[in-house]
C-alpha cells in the first residue's frame, strides 16, 4: 500500500510539476537560468546524490524496483541517442540489451562457455564490444535506408536475435535459458582490493555505513564479510543500484558532451534534413553509425548488469514489447532530452507497479498496462509530443510546422518553427 | 539441387501460395495507406486481428443457432469480418492520425502514435477475450480437390487464393474506374494539387483506410479459417510479413503488394523446408533486408499514383 501511495504521489508530483512548468515556467525560468554555467553541475550532482541516498528510505522490494528503474533509465538513455538525437527509429533496441545479457550469461553462467568463468567486471568491456559490433554490423548495411524502412528492419533484427537465442541451443540453451549467472563480486584477493583494505577503506561497507549514519536502525546492517572471495553484490540490490547510478552518471556526461560537439551538430542536421546535411558535406552514414554504436553499447552495458542481477536469462525476456516500452520511455520523457530519458525510464517502470498495486481491486489492471502505455503514446503525440521534460530544440521540431520535418500531407510554415527553435524561454 | 528443394517442393509451394495470399491481402492495406500518406500504418496488424475476431464471433453466432451451413457460413462471416476491419481502420485514422495531420506533426510522431494504437487495440482484445487461443468453428472439412505433382491442393487453399485474386481485381478496378479511386490516385501523386482541384483529401484518406481495412478484415477471417484459431496478438507476425511483402513488391504499388505477398509466402515456406520451420521468420526478414539493399523500391517500383 505504501508502495502504491509513494508511486502515485510521485506521479502526481510529476504531473503538478508539468502543469507548474507550463503555467509559471517563464517566470521561474528567469530566476533559474538553464544556460548558467553552474546550472548543469548543480542539478546533475544534486539529482544523483539524492538518487544514491534514496535506499535509506526504501525497503528491499523498493530497492529492487530501483534496480529496474536504473536498467530502464540506462536503456532509454541509450535509445534516446538513436531516436532523439540522430532521429533514427530503432524498434529492435531490445536486441542489444539481449546481446549484453547473453554475453554475461554465456561467459559467466552455466552455459556451454562456462569454463571461461569470467567475472562481471571482465564481461563488461567484452559485452560492450560485442554490442557495439552488433550495432555497427546492423547499421552498416541498413542505415542507408529511409526512416520507415529502418524501423521495420530494426524490428526484424530484434526478432532475429530473439529467435537465435531460442534456437541456437548449444550456445544459449534455447527456451530453457541460462541459469546461475554469477552476481557482481569484488574478489578479496585482487591487488586492488588488498590495497584498499591495507589503506583502511572498506568499500563494500561504505554505502551501508552512510545509510546507517543517515537512518540508524533501519534494515541496512553492516554485514560481516566472508573471507576469501568476497561476494559484495550477492542478492542485495543496493550495489547494483549504485553501480547503475554510476554508469548512468558517466553516460549522461559522455552523451551530453557528444551532443554538444561536432557529432551532436551532425546528428541534429541529419535529423532535421538528411539530404541537406549530406549535401553540406556531413558524412551522414558515419554519424548515424556513431549513434547506433553508442546506443547499442549502452544497452549492452545495461544487459550485463541486468543479467548479473536477475542471474537468469531466457529468450522470453527480450520480446518486442520491451523495445516498445523503452521507446515509450524516451517519448514520455521527451524525445532528445537527457533528463527526459531518465524520467521516462522511471515512469515506464513505475506505471506497471502502480497498476500492480491497483490489482487488489481488479486483476485486470496489470493486464491493461500495455494498453495504457498505448493510450499514453497516442495522447502524448496529440497533446504533448515534446514529452514531460522536453528538449527545447526537439520540442520545436515535434510541434510540427517545420517544412523539413513535416509529416504526411503537412504544409510547412518554416518561419514559425524557427522562431520556436531559436529560443524564447516560453515553453512551446 | 538440394534435397529439401526436390522432395517436398510442390506441397511447400501450395502452402506458400496460400499464406502468401493472406499476406497479399494485408499488404494491400499497407500499400494503399503508404501510397496516399507515406505512412506505415503500424496498427494495421490490429485491423487484421479485429477482422479475424469479428469473423469468429459471427461464426460462433451462426453455429450457436444449431445450423451447419458449411462453406456458406464462411462466406457470410467474411462480411462482419470485413466490416470490423474497415471500422477499426477508419477509427484509427480518425483518432490516431487525423489529429496529428491537423498539426503537421513530424513523421516520427505518426509512427509512435501508430505503435500506441496497436498496443491499445490488442490490449483491449486481450482484456475482453483473454489470452487463450480461441478455436475457429469448422465450417468446411478439409478435402483435397486436385493434385499438382505430389501435392494435394485442399479446398481451403483454393478458397483463400480465389478470394485474394477476386478482391485484388475488384480493388484494382475500383482504383481505376471509380471517382473515389481517381481521388486516391490523385492524392497519392500530389496531395496539394489534388486538394486545389477540389478533391476532399480527408474523405479520400478515410476511403483509403476503409479499403485497406476491408481487405485486412477479410484476410483475418481467411486466416482464422485456414489456421483454425485466433487471439489478441494474432496480427503481429502476419502484419510484419505483410509489410515485408508490400516493401518487396514496391510499397505503394497495388499489384506489387500481391506479387510481394505471394513471393514472400513461397520463399519462406520453401526456405523453411530447407532450414526448418523455426527459421521461417528469420528467412522473411533476411529477404526483406536483401531486397531493400539491392532494390530499395521493391520488385515493381513504388507509388499508387504512378503504377496503380
Amino acid at each position: 500500500m505504501t508502495a502504491l501511495l509513494a508511486t502515485l504521489g510521485a506521479l502526481v508530483v510529476a504531473g503538478l510539476l508539468v502543469v507548474a512548468q507550463r503555467r509559471f515556467g517563464p517566470r521561474v525560468m528567469s530566476y533559474y537560468d538553464r544556460n548558467h554555467r553552474w546550472a548543469f553541475p548543480t542539478t546533475f550532482l544534486g539529482f544523483f546524490t539524492v538518487a544514491a541516498l534514496l535506499p535509506i528510505w526504501l525497503n528491499v522490494v523498493q530497492e529492487e524496483l530501483g534496480v529496474s528503474v536504473g536498467v530502464f533509465a540506462l536503456l532509454s538513455l541509450g535509445l534516446n541517442v538513436v531516436v532523439g538525437f540522430a532521429g533514427l527509429l530503432d524498434l529492435g533496441y531490445v536486441a542489444f540489451w539481449a546481446i549484453g545479457a547473453y554475453t554475461m550469461a554465456i561467459f559467466g553462467g552455466t552455459g556451454p562457455l562456462h569454463f571461461a568463468h569470467l567475472s562481471m567486471w571482465q564481461i563488461m568491456p567484452l559485452a560492450l564490444g560485442i554490442a557495439l559490433l552488433a550495432g555497427v554490423l546492423l547499421g552498416g548495411p541498413t542505415l542507408r535506408l529511409r526512416g520507415d524502412y529502418l524501423a521495420i528492419v530494426t524490428l526484424g533484427f530484434g526478432e532475429i536475435i530473439r529467435i537465435l537465442a531460442e534456437n541456437l541451443e548449444r550456445i544459449t540453451r534455447g527456451a530453457k535459458g541460462i541459469t546461475d549467472i554469477p552476481s557482481g563480486e569484488i574478489p578479496h584477493d585482487s591487488a586492488f582490493w588488498r590495497g584498499l583494505v591495507d589503506a583502511g577503506v572498506h568499500v563494500e561497507n561504505f554505502w551501508i555505513r552512510v545509510y546507517n549514519f543517515f537512518a540508524p536502525g533501519t534494515d541496512h546492517p553492516v554485514r560481516p564479510m566472508p573471507t576469501g572471495r568476497t561476494v559484495v553484490f550477492g542478492v542485495n540490490p543496493i550495489p547494483y543500484y549504485l553501480l547503475l547510478i554510476l554508469v548512468i552518471m558517466v553516460m549522461v556526461l559522455v552523451i551530453r558532451r557528444l551532443n554538444e560537439s561536432r557529432v551532436g551538430r551532425a546528428w541534429a542536421a541529419i535529423r532535421e534534413d538528411e539530404f541537406a546535411a549530406e549535401s553540406m558535406g556531413v558524412p551522414t552514414l558515419k554519424y548515424k553509425l556513431w549513434a547506433f554504436a553508442i546506443g547499442a553499447s549502452t544497452a549492452g552495458f545495461s544487459g550485463v548488469i541486468y543479467a548479473a542481477r536477475v542471474r537468469f536469462v531466457s529468450p522470453e525476456s527480450f520480446v518486442l514489447i520491451i523495445s516498445i516500452t523503452i521507446l515509450a520511455a524516451v517519448v514520455l520523457g521527451g524525445i532528445g532530452s537527457i533528463q527526459g530519458a531518465i524520467v521516462g525510464g522511471a515512469v515506464v517502470t513505475l506505471i506497471p507497479e502502480v497498476l500492480r498495486s491497483l490489482s487488489r481491486f481488479s486483476d485486470r489492471f496489470i493486464d491493461a498496462r500495455y494498453g495504457i502505455f498505448g493510450a499514453i503514446l497516442i495522447l502524448m503525440m496529440i497533446f504533448r509530443p515534446q514529452g514531460l521534460v522536453p528538449s527545447r530544440r526537439r520540442a520545436a521540431e515535434l510541434k510540427g510546422g517545420a517544412e523539413e520535418t513535416k509529416g504526411p500531407l503537412g504544409a510547412g510554415l518554416p518561419a514559425e518553427a524557427e522562431i520556436a527553435a531559436g529560443g524564447a524561454d516560453a515553453p512551446a | 539441387m538440394p534435397e529439401c528443394l526436390s522432395s517436398g517442393l510442390p506441397i511447400r509451394l501450395v502452402g506458400g501460395l496460400t499464406t502468401g495470399s493472406i499476406y497479399a491481402l494485408i499488404a494491400l492495406g499497407y500499400t494503399l495507406v503508404y501510397g496516399v500518406l507515406q505512412l506505415i500504418n503500424f496498427a494495421h496488424s490490429e485491423v487484421f486481428m479485429g477482422g479475424s475476431l469479428a469473423g469468429l464471433l459471427a461464426l460462433e453466432a451462426f453455429t450457436h443457432h444449431g445450423a451447419t451451413g458449411g462453406a456458406a457460413y464462411l462466406y457470410l462471416s467474411l462480411i462482419p469480418g470485413m466490416l470490423a476491419g474497415g471500422l477499426v481502420a477508419v477509427a484509427l485514422e480518425r483518432f490516431a492520425y487525423r489529429p496529428l495531420r491537423r498539426r503537421n506533426a513530424a513523421r516520427l510522431a505518426y509512427l509512435i502514435s501508430a505503435i500506441g494504437a496497436s498496443l491499445l487495440l490488442s490490449n483491449i482484445v486481450l482484456l475482453w477475450r483473454g489470452n487463450q487461443f480461441e478455436n475457429y468453428p469448422t465450417t468446411i472439412t478439409a478435402e483435397p480437390v486436385l493434385t499438382i505433382g505430389s501435392a494435394d491442393v485442399f479446398n481451403r487453399d483454393i478458397i483463400v487464393f480465389v478470394a485474394m485474386a477476386v478482391m485484388l481485381v475488384v480493388l484494382d478496378r475500383f482504383v481505376h474506374w471509380t471517382k473515389t479511386g481517381k481521388g486516391i490516385r490523385a492524392v497519392a501523386q500530389d496531395p496539394e494539387t489534388a486538394g486545389m482541384m477540389g478533391v476532399n483529401i480527408d474523405r479520400v484518406i478515410t476511403a483509403t483506410f476503409l479499403l485497406g481495412g476491408l481487405l485486412a478484415g477479410a484476410a483475418g477471417v481467411l486466416y482464422g479459417m485456414y489456421f483454425g484459431r485466433t487471439r489478441f496478438d494474432i496480427g503481429f507476425v502476419p502484419g510484419i510479413k505483410a509489410f515485408t511483402a508490400a516493401v518487396l513488391g514496391g510499397i505503394g504499388n497495388i499489384r506489387g503488394a500481391m506479387l510481394g505477398g505471394l513471393a514472400l509466402g513461397v520463399i519462406e515456406n520453401v526456405g523453411a523446408g530447407c532450414f526448418g520451420n523455426q527459421w521461417k521468420d528469420v528467412i522473411a526478414f533476411v529477404v526483406l533486408v536483401l531486397v531493400l539493399m539491392i532494390r530499395p523500391t521493391g520488385l515493381l517500383g513504388e507509388g499508387v499514383g504512378a503504377k496503380a
